[in-house]
């Protein structure tokens, strides 16, 4: 049986097209009210999951509880829950009105009703007077705030989303963001996002679902997927990390001894990593945990010294690539450019030092 | 300098080409109404004088308009069922993972370019085994197998042309199948489903070999036109009739066309 607090709940999902499997054995919940991303690049059969979720697509194996009961038996027209597709499939034939007040038929209201709440969700969406428009007479962004409106009037517990900022110019696209953010917390419905695009993930999201191949590789909090990723796959997916082979000598009391590469020994927690003495590991730190320095620095983190391969000054930072012996890849460093840059001070060439302080040092299986 | 492009500028020949294609495909087509308006009963040059005379002649002619009104009902009827099995094939052709589905269409299209002399024969033979007494009925069956490809054809492009997620957002807003298919897929195909109608009314109109085989006692009215050619007098009314036969069928084709391409028109613009 599913948790209390979740609406959706997935157990052991399996999905299968002829020979393919596009979704292996995925569970995981989803709770009451949260706005809930399934990220992954093109492929990864986040688009199939939410399918699944409308009725669409049966699962092969396994069971999709929404709102406490299995799914299974219920057609897409009898569940609690209301798609915004990719396309935002705006019936041509209709006015906005139309489109909008399209799922209402069986309730029965009274005309005025069924137009007051109309008008709501007009003024919702931010486009009041616009109902008597056709679908062909409205730009991308606003066929998207009416596909919105259309889910939204037949009040669902579920809201599912399947990409709908994708054709979306990118000015929009940031706008659309925070629209669909604050009118998310304005209904207070479940949402469930499925995006490619890692930063509308983590700018929109209360919890993200990283997918790659058809497997959930992990569910966390935004800052927990960045923070603390619990694969290399997932690290490398979400923002831009430097990666360290290491090998492990020993464990205690929750830490694991490594020799890791450039950075010498290094004590790390394990964080439940299956790890054990002579494994091959692989450590990892943000680029904007690094700190550059011009002098090998005191004792204390483990360091690295290199030289400077590249560096792009981006405004309010700068990104540098750092060869530093005993790594075939270069590292990468962001730092804030907090005080006045002046050219010069980091020619390419010059030799630097790196600091990686050993609580921003994650251990990772190596998978 | 010309400043159209080599593609827009206009080629001299292939002008007089086209006048000459159509002049050739319809001056023999106009010396019908030309003859019909002719004082004399028979068809050569010089022309007589004008006349309605024929055209009034019309009026008194009982079984004429008996076999106008069979061959009405026949073609309301036929254009109505084909139109209807034209829908649900081009509906199950492009919605569904059929095997073979190719060779399905394949089959539908087959009568259009078997002769139908070879269905006529066919469905007579087939008809006389079964003891069917030949009647409007078993023309209006040859004349289904003459009209279902062309409403099949009509339809498939409309079915082809709009979006799948169209019909999953109507099941997503909570109707079944049936309502979905009424308040969505319909409307949407419904500029295809009136040029489907008009023209297969106009072909089982025209239509004149399967009727010659399978016409029981009520002619159609093709079969009535052709009874009638062979007493000279009447033939300067058949003219009129078929001048009316001709211009009513021209209205309807080319309303057939204006509605599905006025119909394709609005929905590219709804899909951009």
């Amino acid at each position: 049986m599913p948790a209390k607090d979740a609406i959706i709940s997935i157990q052991n999902v399996d999905k299968h097209f002829g020979a393919f499997q596009a979704i292996h054995s995925v569970s995981m919940d989803i709770r009451h009210g949260e706005f809930f991303s399934l990220l992954g690049p093109s492929g990864c059969g986040k688009t199939t999951l939410l399918r699944m979720l409308a009725g669409f697509e049966p699962a092969s194996s396994g069971e999709i509880y929404i709102d406490g009961a299995p799914s299974a038996d219920i057609p897409p027209h009898q569940r609690p829950v209301n798609m915004v597709f990719q396309n935002y499939a705006i019936f041509p034939h209709l006015n906005v009105r139309d489109n909008i007040g399209y799922g209402l038929r069986k309730q029965k209201l009274p005309k005025a009703k069924r137009n007051a709440m109309i008008d709501e969700m007009l003024e919702l969406v931010a486009l009041p007077g616009y109902g008597d428009r056709r679908a062909h007479e409205l730009s991308g962004g606003q066929r998207q705030r009416i596909a919105l409106a259309r889910a939204l009037i037949v009040r669902p517990k579920v809201l599912l989303l399947d990409e709908p900022l994708g054709a979306l110019d990118k000015q929009l696209r940031e706008q659309m963001q925070m629209e669909l953010r604050n009118l998310q917390r304005e209904v207070g419905i479940t949402f469930v996002f499925v995006t490619h695009d890692q930063e509308e993930a983590l700018t929109l999201s209360d919890r993200i679902a990283v997918m790659s191949g058809g497997h959930v590789l992990q569910v966390d909090t935004p800052s927990g997927l960045y923070e603390t990723p619990n694969s290399r796959e997932v690290a490398s997916f979400i923002g831009t990390m430097n990666f360290f082979d290491a090998t492990v000598k020993g464990r205690a009391n929750g830490h694991a001894e490594l020799d890791v590469q450039a950075l010498g020994r290094v004590e790390l927690p394990v964080n439940g990593a299956d790890v054990g003495p002579g494994d091959r590991v692989c450590v990892a730190i943000r680029p904007e945990k690094l700190s550059l320095h011009d002098e090998a620095p005191a004792c204390g983190a483990p360091s690295v010294a290199g030289t400077l391969a590249a560096t792009a000054y981006l405004g309010e930072r700068s990104h540098f690539h750092i060869r530093a012996d005993g790594c075939e890849r270069p590292i990468a460093v962001a730092a804030q450019n907090s005080a006045v840059q002046t050219g010069g001070e980091k020619a390419e060439g010059k030799s630097v030092w790196l600091k990686a302080p050993e609580e921003a040092l994650i251990l990772l299986g190596n998978d | 300098m010309s400043d159209v492009s080599y593609i827009q500028r206009p080629n001299r020949p292939l002008q007089i080409y086209a006048c000459v294609f159509l002049f050739v495909l319809y001056v023999p087509v106009l010396f019908i109404p030309l003859f019909s308006f002719n004082d004399s009963i028979y068809v050569r040059f010089p022309l007589q004088g004008f006349t309605f005379e024929w055209y009034g002649q019309l009026w008194a002619r009982d079984s004429l308009w008996d076999a106008l009104y069979a061959s009405v009902r026949l073609g309301i009827c036929v254009a109505v069922i084909s139109t209807i099995l034209g829908v649900i094939s081009a509906r199950a052709i492009t919605r569904y993972r059929l095997p073979g589905s190719s060779a399905v269409v394949t089959f539908i299209m087959l009568p259009l370019v078997i002769p139908g002399i070879i269905f006529g024969v066919a469905l007579l033979v087939l008809m006389s085994r079964m003891g069917v007494p030949l009647s409007l009925y078993t023309v209006g069956i040859g004349h289904l197998i003459v009209c279902l490809p062309f409403a099949v054809a009509v339809l498939l492009p409309r079915f082809e042309g709009f979006d799948k997620s169209m019909e999953e957002a109507s099941a997503d807003l909570g109707e079944n199948g049936w309502w979905t298919f009424w308040r969505v897929t319909f409307p949407i195909v419904w500029p295809g489903v009136v040029a489907s109608l008009l023209l297969t009314f106009t072909i089982s109109f025209d239509e004149v070999i399967m009727a010659f085989f399978l016409t029981g006692t009520e002619p159609t009215l093709p079969m009535y036109i052709w009874s009638q050619l062979r007493f000279p007098r009447e033939f300067p009314s058949v003219l009129a009739l078929s001048s009316i036969i001709l211009f009513v069928s021209f209205a309807l084709v080319f309303l057939a066309l204006w509605i599905g391409r006025f119909g394709s028109v609005s929905a590219t613009k709804e899909l951009e």
